[in-house]
C-alpha cells in the first residue's frame, strides 16, 4: 500500500516530480562540479605557479662561493666541486618523485664567441633541453623546457644530442645575427637552431646540449648545479623546523609532506655530495598565492554548496504546499501524522537519489569541462564521492522539506480540502 | 488601491511572502559577494604576486652606470605606484685573495622589494643610530649583510673583515646574514652610501615593482623609459606571464563559480515565487471574477514581483558587500572595497527573474476559468 502510494504519486504527478527532481539535480551539479574544482584547484594553480620556474636547486655540498653578476660567472670555470650527470636519474627515485615536475642541469663555461670579423668572451650553458632519460624500469623525458616553460625560442629548440645551440636574444642582436648562419665557440663551428628569449641573464648567455659544454670544459659527466621543479605544499610551522631535532611520528610526518624543504632534503639524500635547497623567491611566494587562492575556492565552494542546498529545500516547500488537498484527504481518511510525513519523506529521498545520481554525472561532466576550457586538463570527480555527495543530496532534501512536511502533517483537512489555507 | 492591494497581500500572508523576500535576499546576497569578488579578485592577487619581487629592471646602457640622479626620477615616475631598489656590484676580493661579489643598496627599499629574503637582522640604517666618528666607523667595520655561503667563506666566527678593490680596502663587519637560495647567498650586500664612497661609481641597475594590471605595469614602463633614456628598461618577463597565467586562470574558475552560483540562486527564487503566485491563485480568481482585467491582473502581479525583486536586491546587496568584505578579510587579510557598480547589476538580474516568476504561472492561470479555480480544482 505504501509502495504503491509512492508509485502513484510518482505516475500521476510527473510535471511537479520533475520540477522538484530538476531542482536537486541542478543543486547537486552545481555542488559536485565546485567540489571537483575546489579539491583539483591546490594541483592546478601549483602547476601553473611551475611556469615561473624552478622552486628548488641542487648544488655541490664543498663548492667555492659563485662569483655571478647578470648571470656572468666569473668564477674560474674548472675551479670548485662538481655534480655527477649519472646521479641525476636517480632524482626520480625519492619518495616524492610524482612530485617533480621536471629538473634541469646546468654547466656554465666561458668561451670565446667568434662570428663575422666580431670576437667576445661569453657563457655558454650546458643544459638538458627535452632529454630522454631512464630510471629503473620508468622512462621520463626532462630539461629546460618543463622547468621552464615559459622561455620562448625564436626558430627551433636544439636536439640533446646533436652539437646544435641556442643564441640568446640580446646576445644574437649584440652580434648581429642572422637566420641559418653558424658560429665559432671555442675554435668550432655550432649550427645555431634558434633565438632564445627568456627576459632574464639567459638573454646574454648561449645555451649548449650539456654534453657539448662538458666537452668543451674538459670534464665528462660534470654538472655545475640542477635547477627542480617541484609541486609543493605552502610552508606551515611544522615545515620550517629542523628534520634533525623531530622525533618518531613528527619525523615522518615531515619527510611524507610535500614541503619545499623535505623534498630538498631527499634529494640531498638521493644524489650524493650535494646540497639542496628552495630558492625562495619561487617557492615562498609559491606558497602565499596558493594558499589564498585554495581559501578563496574553498570559500566559493561553500557558498555553493548554500546555495544549492537553498534551491533544493526551495523548490521541496514548494512541490509539498502545493498539495495540501491531498494530504487533507489521507487525513480525513484517517491517515497518522507519521503515515502522511513517512510518505513525503520515502518521496524526497527517492527524489533526492535520483537527482543526486543525475547530477553527480552532470556535475562530473561539468567538472571536465571547466578543466579542459580553464585549465587544459582533467578534472576528475572520485566516484568515492558519489555516496558522500548522495548522502549530502538526501540530507538537505530532508532538511528542505522538514518544514513544509511539518506543517503539511499538521494541517486541518478540512480547511485543506475546502482550499482555504 | 492598487497600492492596497500591494500591501495587504504583503501583509496578510507574512509567512510565504517572508519566505520568498528570504530566498530573494539571499540570492541576491550570493550574487553581489561573488561579482563584488570577481571584481576584486584581481586587485588582490596582484598584491600577493607583487611579493615575487621586480617586474621591470633598468640597467645602463651598454653596461654603464646609471647617473646619479636616475633612483629620484624613478620614484618620480612611479609615485607611489610601486618599490624601487637600486643595486651596484663588482667583484671584490677579501684578504686572503678570494674574490667574491660586493653589492651596494638601499636596505630600506630591498626590505620591501625582495620580501622573500630570509635575513637573520637588517643592517640598522644611519638614521636610525648616532653616526659613529670616522676613525670608530673604520675600527667597527661597515655594516653589511652577508650571504650565507659568503659568510662560510670568508668570516665564519662572523668577524670582521676586509674587502680589497683595486687597492681600496673597506673594512666590513656582518650584520647579518641572508638566505635566498640563489646568488645572493653568495654575495655580500653593503649600503649604498657605503658602496659609492668606496668604489666611486654608481649602481648599474634598479629593480622596480610597479603595481597594478598588466596594462599599469606596461605604462609604468613606458614612463620609465621616457624619463630615463640613459637605461634600457626590461620587463622580468618569467614574473610577469607567470603572473598573468595565474590571475587569467583563477579570474576564469571565479567567473564559472559566480556563474554556477548566481544560476542556482535565480533558480531558487524562481521556484519559491512561482510557489507563492500559484498558491494565490483564489486571490487571482476572485479578482477576475469581481471584474479586474487582463492588465490589470498582470500589472498587479508584476508589480509585487518587482517590488519583491528590488526590495531583496537592495537588502541581499547589503548583506552581498558584507560577505564579500568577510571574505577579503578571511582569505587575503585585506577588506574587499564594496563596489556601488554591481548594485544596478544585481538590482535588474534580481527583477527579471522576480518577473519572470510572476508572469509564468499567471499566464498559466489567465487560462483558466474563475469559477474552476474557486471551486479548488
Amino acid at each position: 500500500m505504501f509502495a504503491r502510494l509512492v508509485y502513484e504519486s510518482f505516475r500521476r504527478q510527473k510535471r511537479r516530480k520533475l520540477l522538484a527532481g530538476t531542482a536537486i539535480t541542478l543543486g547537486v551539479t552545481v555542488a559536485t562540479a565546485m567540489i571537483a574544482v575546489a579539491t583539483d584547484i591546490g594541483d592546478k594553480i601549483n602547476r601553473e605557479l611551475r611556469t615561473i620556474g624552478a622552486n628548488l636547486i641542487v648544488t655541490p655540498q664543498e663548492d667555492t662561493l659563485d662569483v655571478e653578476i647578470g648571470g656572468v660567472n666569473l668564477k674560474p670555470p674548472t675551479d670548485g666541486a662538481f655534480l655527477n650527470e649519472a646521479d641525476l636519474p636517480k632524482i626520480k627515485g625519492t619518495f616524492w618523485h610524482n612530485n617533480i615536475t621536471g629538473f634541469a642541469p646546468m654547466l656554465p663555461v666561458p668561451v670565446t664567441l667568434e662570428y663575422g670579423s666580431s670576437s667576445q668572451n661569453v657563457t655558454l650553458t650546458g643544459t638538458y633541453f627535452a632529454k630522454q632519460l631512464s630510471f629503473g624500469k620508468e622512462t621520463f623525458v626532462t630539461g629546460v623546457r618543463s622547468t621552464y616553460p615559459l622561455w620562448k625560442v625564436d626558430g627551433w629548440w636544439p636536439d640533446d644530442n646533436y652539437s646544435s645551440v641556442l643564441l640568446g636574444e640580446r646576445l644574437a642582436a649584440r652580434i648581429h645575427w642572422h637566420a641559418l648562419t653558424a658560429v665559432k665557440l671555442a675554435g668550432r663551428e655550432f649550427h645555431v637552431r634558434g633565438v632564445l628569449s627568456t627576459g632574464g641573464p639567459e638573454d646574454d648567455q648561449i645555451f649548449a646540449p650539456l654534453s657539448v659544454a662538458q666537452e668543451i670544459l674538459g670534464k665528462p659527466g660534470a654538472v655545475r648545479r640542477v635547477y627542480v621543479s617541484a609541486l609543493t605544499k605552502p610552508e606551515d610551522a611544522l615545515a620550517r623546523r629542523d628534520p634533525k631535532t623531530l622525533s618518531g611520528p613528527i619525523y615522518d610526518r615531515w619527510y611524507c609532506s610535500p614541503y619545499p624543504q623535505s623534498i630538498a632534503f631527499q634529494l640531498m639524500e638521493a644524489i650524493p655530495h650535494s646540497h639542496a635547497e628552495q630558492i625562495r623567491q619561487v617557492a615562498q611566494n609559491e606558497g602565499a598565492v596558493l594558499t589564498r587562492i585554495e581559501g578563496l575556492i574553498f570559500l566559493i565552494t561553500l557558498a555553493a554548496l548554500f546555495a544549492s542546498a537553498l534551491a533544493v529545500s526551495a523548490a521541496m516547500a514548494t512541490a509539498i504546499f502545493e498539495r495540501r488537498a491531498e494530504v487533507g484527504l489521507m487525513k480525513a481518511l484517517g491517515a497518522g501524522k507519521l503515515a502522511v510525513a513517512s510518505i513525503f519523506f520515502a518521496e524526497a529521498s527517492l527524489l533526492a537519489l535520483l537527482g543526486g545520481l543525475v547530477g553527480f554525472g552532470a556535475g562530473a561532466v561539468l567538472a571536465h569541462q571547466i578543466g579542459r576550457s580553464i585549465f587544459d586538463s582533467q578534472i576528475s570527480i572520485s566516484p568515492v564521492l558519489l555516496p558522500v555527495i548522495l548522502a549530502i543530496a538526501v540530507i538537505v532534501t530532508f532538511v528542505g522539506s522538514a518544514a513544509a512536511i511539518r506543517r503539511a502533517v499538521n494541517l486541518d483537512p478540512v480547511f485543506a480540502l475546502r482550499g482555504e489555507l | 488601491m492598487f497600492l492596497r492591494m500591494l500591501v495587504r497581500a504583503a501583509v496578510l500572508r507574512r509567512g510565504r511572502a517572508a519566505s520568498a523576500l528570504f530566498a530573494m535576499v539571499v540570492a541576491a546576497a550570493v550574487a553581489t559577494a561573488m561579482l563584488n569578488l570577481y571584481v576584486d579578485v584581481q586587485a588582490k592577487l596582484q598584491r600577493e604576486f607583487r611579493n615575487y619581487g621586480a617586474n621591470i629592471v633598468l640597467v645602463g646602457k651598454d653596461d654603464a652606470s646609471l647617473p646619479a640622479g636616475t633612483l629620484a626620477q624613478v620614484d618620480s615616475v612611479l609615485a607611489g605606484r610601486g618599490v624601487a631598489a637600486p643595486f651596484g656590484m663588482i667583484v671584490a676580493r677579501t684578504g686572503d685573495g678570494q674574490p667574491i661579489v660586493v653589492a651596494g643598496t638601499d636596505f630600506d627599499r630591498v626590505r620591501q622589494l625582495d620580501r622573500w629574503w630570509s635575513v637573520s637582522s637588517w643592517p640598522s640604517t644611519p638614521s636610525e643610530i648616532p653616526m659613529p666618528r670616522a676613525e670608530d666607523a673604520r675600527e667597527m667595520g661597515h655594516p653589511a649583510l652577508v650571504g650565507v655561503r659568503a659568510l662560510a667563506a670568508v668570516a665564519p666566527r662572523n668577524q670582521t673583515f676586509d674587502l680589497i678593490f683595486q687597492g681600496r680596502t673597506l673594512h666590513v663587519n656582518p650584520a647579518g646574514t641572508v638566505q635566498t637560495g640563489a646568488a645572493e647567498d653568495s654575495r655580500i650586500y653593503i649600503s649604498l652610501a657605503d658602496f659609492v664612497a668606496w668604489i666611486g661609481v654608481q649602481p648599474s641597475s634598479i629593480e622596480v615593482a610597479a603595481n597594478g594590471s598588466p596594462e599599469e605595469v606596461a605604462a609604468v614602463m613606458n614612463q620609465l623609459a621616457q624619463a630615463i633614456p640613459a637605461a634600457d628598461v626590461r620587463p622580468v618577463r618569467q614574473i610577469m606571464e607567470g603572473e598573468a597565467r595565474v590571475l587569467g586562470k583563477t579570474r576564469a574558475t571565479m567567473l564559472a563559480a559566480a556563474v554556477l552560483i548566481v544560476l542556482t540562486s535565480a533558480l531558487c527564487v524562481l521556484s519559491t515565487l512561482m510557489g507563492w503566485v500559484f498558491d494565490r491563485r483564489r486571490d487571482f480568481a476572485i479578482m477576475k471574477a469581481l471584474g479586474a482585467s487582463g492588465r490589470l491582473l498582470n500589472g498587479f502581479f508584476a508589480a509585487e514581483a518587482a517590488v519583491l525583486g528590488a526590495a531583496g536586491a537592495l537588502l541581499g546587496f547589503l548583506v552581498g558587500i558584507g560577505l564579500a568584505a568577510w571574505i577579503g578579510r578571511a582569505n587575503f587579510h585585506a577588506a574587499v572595497a564594496p563596489r556601488f557598480t554591481v548594485l544596478p547589476a544585481v538590482l535588474a538580474g534580481s527583477i527579471i527573474v522576480t518577473l519572470l516568476s510572476a508572469i509564468v504561472p499567471i499566464s498559466m492561470l489567465r487560462r483558466v476559468q474563475p469559477a474552476v479555480i474557486l471551486r479548488g480544482e
